[in-house]
């Protein structure tokens, strides 16, 4: 238990650093929505200071962090100038589509990569160890945003998948079936694109891993037991080589939340990344404080989900006693 | 572990070296290879396809000297062409065409190739009909050199900050060694986004392009820092620096003698995959809207007009500049992966989150 408290305290402690710095990098920009505003000389420069100090926007930086803190606290997260209302109405939207996306790509990645790790691991020196390093290799030289492009290009030249969005037009008059079809086949390209670029990593170190545990002695001595190959592969090796890949498992969503900006603009998937774009455009600097601390909390949260279950997989990190 | 194919890792090191230095002397003289400067218009052939080179004339006549035939915007067609069956036009090899500056310096007129009386366009031309195989060299100096650039800014700070934390030791190492780990916590392009959008996003091409690579730089530090200061704890405590410093050395010759040239394999590495990471840090920005502005082409921009759905449906030879940029990145990762191979088992890859491989 007080591995995790630990754990969850130093993620708490991360992302307060975080908002911190991400509100100084703010309050040092040079312009903001406001100002702006300002060259619109429809607007009266009367209403713009009644804004400022509607918005503390002219009180000192330690107070509008203070404020801006108790927004987030109040669960409101500051307040988006071109939307005109509270940011996390704006982010809950699209924290949802990003979720999504990104939960499903990793569970099918993770899905791919372990077969795949496994079996070059044991396979090792021969073809399908070849074939996979190839073909992960040759995976990891093309850059996201190329890949992104590659299959967008597929899905407008032949038409069987829709060329980005989330959902058709007309879906709200469906049924429910329908609906999630209609969602799984948007899905697919963004999906395709973030597993075929977080892939190659994966294998690696599955294969990595794998490989090692390969070499010890007590699969040695189970394969003398008469212990079948497959059983010896999924029930010995791998649960003896899952403590650094639950660790990647943390590590492998930040990536993968980087890589599903770039997909998400390419393919016009209302997530996380979008918004973040036109807020860095339009100087809704609140909104892009908003984004950024999200996708930490994901990074965050993805990381403690990764040490939950390393404290579930392995007893030596349960075990509070003296070393033994 | 079987023998990596290829020969010995130093071999390897030498052979990806080679292509990689093949591969940027192509972009470093574009002024020679490129036949037109990046910005130059020709509005009358807006997004033509690449131009066909032709050996054979319609008579079946073979030709030594390849020739093209120019595209003829096609009668009441929504800006589509075809080639001039009447015209012949001869390539010529290695004439004085339109000036540039070799290396930004030397004035010159050279050209590896060029056409008279009509464009040729290797990878046809985008909706200014500026030629896309000129803005794709050219476009490589900015992509390349912003990698570059940025990645030695990071290696520099990374340098300095680990050197500082692993060799003072103490609360500067754990005060220096938490915001690292702040930096590291954020997905990284979330980070070089927001960082950009506290920055005047109106600017000049040349103050966009430094604007890119300090943005970079400065996301950067945090991973070249934890892996030196990691090489200076344990230099620290080796044998003959601890003798050095019974001998009387002081710090700052221990420092400059013994431990840094410690970090020199780890630093090289982490250049190798940083670079290429960077260069598509600098596109990914550029793509966007981000970083360098037209008319200043850059591999970024260059791939940005994808972003039209039209463009994206019509036109395909708008994205053989991606296709070309992939080798770059191949040269950069076999370079990586040979230099871990030579350099030894220094753990690079995989630790610190969230950065793109």
């Amino acid at each position: 238990m007080r591995y995790l408290l630990r754990r969850a305290l130093h993620a708490l402690l991360l992302l307060f650093g975080v908002s911190l710095l991400a509100f100084m990098f703010a309050a040092m920009a040079p312009g903001n929505y406001l100002d702006e505003m300002r060259l619109n000389p429809q607007i009266a420069p009367e209403t713009i200071s009644a804004l400022r100090a509607q918005y503390g926007m002219d009180r000192p930086f330690p107070v509008r962090y203070l404020r801006w803190l108790g927004s987030v606290l109040r669960g409101e997260w500051g307040f988006s100038f071109a939307y005109n209302r509270p940011v996390a109405s704006l982010l809950v939207v699209r924290a949802r589509n990003t979720l999504l996306l990104a939960a499903t790509a990793t569970a099918l990645a993770w899905l791919l990569a372990l077969p795949l790790g496994v079996w070059s691991a044991e396979r090792a020196g021969h073809w399908p160890d070849r074939l996979v390093s190839a073909g992960s290799a040759a995976l990891l030289v093309i850059p996201e945003l190329v890949l992104a492009l590659g299959l967008l290009i597929l899905a407008v030249r032949s038409g069987w998948f829709p060329a980005g969005g989330l959902e058709s037009l007309g879906s709200g008059s469906l049924s429910a079936g329908r609906k999630i079809a209609d969602l799984a086949r948007h899905l697919t390209l963004p999906v395709a694109a973030l597993v075929l670029s977080s892939i190659p990593l994966l294998i690696r170190h599955v294969r990595a891993a794998v490989a090692e545990v390969l070499g010890s002695g007590f699969l040695w001595a189970a394969e003398a037991h008469g212990i079948s190959r497959r059983r010896l592969l999924w029930r010995h090796a791998l649960p003896a080589a899952a403590n650094p890949l639950i660790s990647l498992f943390g590590f492998s969503l930040g990536g993968l939340l980087s890589g599903s900006l770039i997909v998400e603009v390419v393919m016009s998937w209302p997530g996380l990344g979008p918004l973040l774009l036109e807020a860095i455009l339009t100087r809704d600097l609140y909104v892009v404080i908003g984004c950024v601390l999200l996708s930490t909390l994901f990074l965050v949260g993805g990381n403690l989900a990764a040490d939950l279950l390393l404290y579930w997989a392995d007893p030596r990190i349960r075990w509070e006693g003296p070393e033994p | 572990m079987r023998p990596a194919p290829g020969g010995s890792p130093r071999h390897r090191v030498f052979v990806w070296l080679v292509a990689l230095a093949v591969l940027h002397a192509l972009v470093v003289f574009a002024g020679v290879i490129s036949p037109y400067a990046p910005e130059e218009q020709d509005r009358d052939h807006a997004y033509a396809p690449p131009t066909r080179i032709h050996w054979i004339d319609s008579r079946g006549g073979f030709h030594p000297r390849p020739f093209i035939r120019p595209w003829l915007p096609l009668e009441g067609g929504l800006g589509e062409f075809a080639e001039d069956p009447a015209q012949q036009i001869p390539l010529r090899f290695l004439v004085a065409g339109a000036p540039y500056r070799l290396l930004g310096v030397i004035p010159c007129r050279l050209h590896l190739f060029a056409t008279e009386g009509a464009r040729i366009s290797l990878l046809g031309t985008d909706g200014y009909g500026r030629d896309q195989f000129s803005r794709l060299l050219y476009g490589g100096q900015i992509s390349l050199l912003a990698g570059w650039l940025a990645a030695a800014l990071a290696l520099l700070g990374g340098t300095i900050i680990g050197t500082a934390a692993g060799f003072l030791g103490g609360w500067a190492d754990d005060a220096l060694m938490r915001v690292a780990e702040l930096f590291l916590a954020l997905p990284w392009l979330y980070l070089l986004f927001a960082l950009r959008a506290f920055l005047p996003l109106a600017v000049s091409p040349l103050q966009a392009f430094f604007l890119v690579v300090g943005v970079i730089g400065a996301v950067g530090w945090a991973r070249p820092a934890r892996l030196v200061r990691g090489v200076v704890l344990s230099a620290k405590e080796r044998d003959f620096v601890r003798a050095a410093r019974g001998f009387g050395a002081s710090e700052g010759y221990l420092l400059r003698r013994h431990v840094l040239p410690e970090t020199a394999s780890v630093l090289l590495t982490q250049a190798a995959i940083l670079v290429p990471q960077y260069i598509l840090a600098e596109v990914t920005l550029s793509f966007l809207g981000l970083g360098v502005p037209e008319p200043a082409p850059s591999w970024g921009n260059l791939l940005a007009s994808l972003q039209q759905y039209s463009v994206l449906a019509s036109y395909w030879w708008m994205c053989l500049p991606a296709v070309i940029m992939v080798p770059f990145f191949l040269g950069y990762l076999g370079l990586a992966s040979a230099l871990q191979a030579w350099t030894g088992p220094v753990k690079i890859a995989g630790g610190g989150s969230g950065s793109a491989e």
